[in-house]
């Protein structure tokens, strides 16, 4: 960020578009989703253990689809693997650059993957749905260390999307630190939201409700203060204008109406979900209803994050 | 008098703007002899001054800048200004934003002290593009790799002058041994001084602007004119690894203080819920 003076941008666009929108939109999500599941399975009761499982399930496509997503980015995509293997001749090794956002992330995905594969057979063994496993498959993926490492890991990926765009010298991006945050607020709340809508289909898990509900209204609160900064930083760098002008003011319109659920849910019942925070609804379609909205913020606002910059 | 070009020793430009005649040769030479293809809509007509080129991408590493700096009406005859031209390339800056972000180590450090990317590394993620503050590197289109000047890196090891330099009538492009250039380029830019060319001005000759461009210019404008960051300006994208990763971590405990409250207030709320998922949500 270069503070109080007006940035100078004569950078070109990278032209990220489709690909690296759902690479973030769904890091963010299944980030979110094993984060909660970690949670919920160890600092929860043992009734939250059918919610934390579907965390997991949520989580483990994201480790086949964030790969796939950035490989089909890229203009080389059979050179995927030079990410961590540098080709140069003489300097053969692997490639790992701690000041280069991607080159760490694409090292983080590895690991996650790991992570999430194993607590995803884990949880299958758990439900019965794979026999014959390895015993320490079962031991593992399930216990409090593998789940925390791989909520941290998780917890990174979700936020790293963010510091990848900003260390960069592109107008928006680079003007602002608090696209990690502000991504990583988004994907809880998305993962807490995408988690309830799944619940209908998992028995047992609406034991497991108002820890979301409740947990997704604090991470309403905590996307919204980010975005107050993010909107700070970029009054300051003076490119404000460009990111919020026309026609990307109606992205952020939605990505607001995102927030409207966990802001209702705050307005009418605080931090309880016994009160007036519990709304009754009778119909699928008022059910999916709340959740959605929330998703299509999620998506929204990277969806103008990305672009407006490129604009 | 050819220079010796020796591996090891720092090489660059000197592109002295005053006397840029906007010929353009030194853009015909580079697309020659790198044999970079044309883009589909090059031999278009742009409608924006002389300048047909437009930009630097990824078949064009050379780009004579047309400034338009004549005012529409001079205070008397003769009183006017004319275009600012400047052939424009890649400023191999020694901190390199592009070779910072760079995640398969495909843009790397030559022997010739120059930026250089490896094409056969490159897979195409776009970062440097992204990175660069001067809107250097593009796509080749036919490649699907990263591109831009190379300081003739072919010719520099088969001991020869970059083409364009060779081309240049006017030696407004003028290449080599970087010290032998910075003493060049001080002293062009006293004797302007002292004709009262008062605004021309070095840039990118010493440490202020990424720590030195091996091409840097004279200029005869503010740099912002020619569209490159003034000193305040020129920053690396790695200025914002330690503000974002913080932001993450602040949000990341702040998370988990909102999830350790939700799992407080279910329990004093009673335990769990007794609605069905449908009556949970709206
Ligand atoms: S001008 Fe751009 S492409 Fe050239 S070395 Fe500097 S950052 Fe890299």
């Amino acid at each position: 960020m270069t503070s109080f003076a007006e940035a100078q941008h004569f950078v070109g666009d990278p032209e990220w578009t489709w690909y690296i929108l759902f690479y973030f939109f769904v890091a963010g999500l299944a980030g979110g989703a094993y984060f909660l599941a970690t949670l919920l399975r160890h600092w929860g009761t043992p009734a939250d253990e059918p919610m934390a499982r579907l965390g997991i399930y949520v989580a483990f496509p994201a480790t086949l689809i964030c790969p796939i997503l950035l490989t089909l980015d890229l203009t080389k995509p059979l050179r995927f693997w030079h990410m961590v293997v540098n080709t140069t001749p003489d300097g053969f090794g692997l490639n790992f650059k701690i000041w280069s956002p991607m080159s760490v992330g694409v090292w983080a995905l590895v690991l996650v993957s790991l992570f999430t594969v194993v607590s995803f057979l884990d949880a299958l063994a758990r439900d019965g749905k794979l026999r014959g496993l390895p015993a320490a498959v079962v031991a593992v993926g399930g216990t409090k260390a593998w789940n925390v490492v791989g909520a941290v890991l998780w917890l990174f990926i979700a936020s790293y999307t963010g510091v990848l765009l900003a260390v960069s010298n592109q107008p928006i991006w680079s003007d602002t630190w608090a696209l990690g945050g502000l991504f990583l607020a988004s994907g809880l709340s998305g993962a807490a939201a995408l988690l309830l809508l799944l619940s209908r289909y998992r028995r047992g898990a609406e034991s497991s409700h108002p820890v979301l509900e409740i947990g997704e209204r604090l991470f309403t609160v905590l996307e919204l203060m980010l975005l107050a900064v993010f909107v700070l930083t970029l009054i300051a760098d003076g490119t404000l204008d460009d990111a919020f002008g026309f026609p990307w003011i109606l992205l952020w319109l939605v990505a607001l109406a995102g927030t409207l659920p966990g802001l209702r849910g705050l307005a009418a019942g605080r931090l309880s979900v016994t009160g007036g925070g519990a709304v009754t609804a009778t119909r699928v379609s008022a059910w999916a209803l709340a959740p959605s909205l929330v998703l299509i913020g999620v998506l929204a606002l990277r969806a103008v994050v990305i672009f407006s910059a490129q604009g | 008098m050819a220079t010796e070009i020796t591996p090891g020793e720092a090489y660059g430009f000197f592109t002295d703007t005053s006397v840029c005649i906007g010929c353009k040769a030194c853009e015909v030479a580079c697309k020659e002899w790198n044999q970079l293809p044309e883009k589909e809509d090059e031999l278009g007509f742009l409608g924006q001054s002389l300048d047909n080129t437009g930009e630097l991408n990824g078949s064009t590493w050379r780009h004579v800048q047309f400034i338009d700096n004549v005012p529409d009406q001079t205070m008397s005859e003769g009183n006017g200004k004319a275009f600012l031209l400047m052939s424009d390339v890649c400023k191999h800056c020694k901190h390199a934003s592009c070779l910072e972000v760079c995640p398969t180590g495909a843009i790397i450090r030559t022997e010739f002290d120059t930026v250089f990317i490896q094409e056969d590394v490159c897979n195409g993620c776009r970062d440097c593009i992204a990175a660069c503050p001067y809107d250097v590197i593009d796509m080749d289109e036919e490649r699907d790799v990263a591109r831009k000047c190379t300081l003739c890196y072919d010719r520099l090891q088969g001991g020869m002058e970059p083409a364009c330099a060779k081309a240049c009538p006017t030696d407004s492009i003028q290449f080599g041994p970087l010290d032998e250039l910075r003493n060049r380029a001080k002293k062009r830019e006293a004797t302007l001084h002292a004709q009262g060319l008062k605004e021309a001005n070095l840039y990118g000759h010493d440490d202020k602007v990424y720590g030195g461009l091996n091409a840097f210019f004279l200029l005869m404008d503010k740099p912002e004119a020619y569209k490159l960051p003034n000193v305040a300006n020129a920053v690396l994208p790695s200025r914002n690894n330690i503000g974002g990763y913080l932001g993450g971590v602040v949000t990341a405990v702040l998370g988990l203080l909102a999830t350790v409250i939700a799992l407080r207030e279910r329990r004093r709320g009673g335990g769990e819920s007794s609605e069905s998922p449908e009556d949970a949500r709206a």
